[in-house]
């Protein structure tokens, strides 16, 4: 597996559990009630910053253990990598489109805050882990 | 399913006839083996510049390396 596939893999699974870990949290914190009454943004930024810290520290320690058994491929990426990236991307977009016509919406019949930064949250996480998944199989299965 | 490409090639022969592995392929145009490996099996396409440089690591055309079906058109 190269560097960047692992990188892949990495986000992925940081980023399903990421986001189950916040909406368990947010669901613990409204205890059955109304989830708008939840203060949300210091979760999601907890979310948000660790996800990230914990992609880069997994990345990490990973990349140690494939340096042992392939010291030449340590942080290498090549063209095949980027052409990769791009279609992760787009594909990935799609649902930050989707995600930021729900907020124009959202405000337009004036939400609870709570709906708008949600809807703008899940729409980036989706996006990172649809892209992420068709890279992934890019990477395993081909791209022509 | 991924839509195999139309392009083939000579890769694996022409290294394999040239006494040169995978790795050391790899190592002379730049990229993971990985890569090669996707390259010999038509799993991805390389670009135009990559493509020249695999057929110069075997001093041989482009055509010699790269081969696309008579007639193909988009």
């Amino acid at each position: 597996m190269v560097y960047e596939e692992r990188n892949t893999w990495v986000g992925l699974i940081v980023s399903a559990i990421g986001m189950t870990i916040y909406v368990i949290v947010v669901l613990q914190q409204a205890g059955g009630g109304p989830v708008t009454e939840v203060v949300w943004w210091p979760i999601m930024l907890w979310t948000i910053g660790l996800s990230i810290v914990v992609s880069i520290v997994a990345s990490i320690l990973w990349g140690i253990i494939a340096g042992m058994r392939d010291p030449d491929g340590v942080g290498r990426s090549d063209q095949r990598d980027r052409d990769i990236a791009h279609m992760g991307s787009r594909v990935g977009q799609a649902f930050l489109v989707i995600a930021g016509l729900g907020v124009l919406v959202l405000c337009a019949f004036e939400a609870d805050w709570f709906w708008i930064a949600n809807t703008m949250f899940f729409g980036f996480a989706l996006s990172a882990f649809v892209g992420g998944v068709a890279s992934v199989i890019a990477y395993r299965r081909g791209l022509v | 399913m991924v839509k195999p490409t139309k392009v083939t090639n000579r890769i694996r022969v022409l290294r394999e006839s040239a006494g040169v592995t995978q790795a050391e392929l790899a190592k002379r145009i730049g990229v993971t083996r990985q890569t090669v490996i996707a390259i010999e099996q038509e799993r991805y396409s390389p670009t135009l510049e990559l493509a020249f440089q695999i057929a110069r690591v075997f001093d041989a055309g482009l055509d010699d390396v790269f081969q696309y079906p008579e007639g193909e058109t988009p």
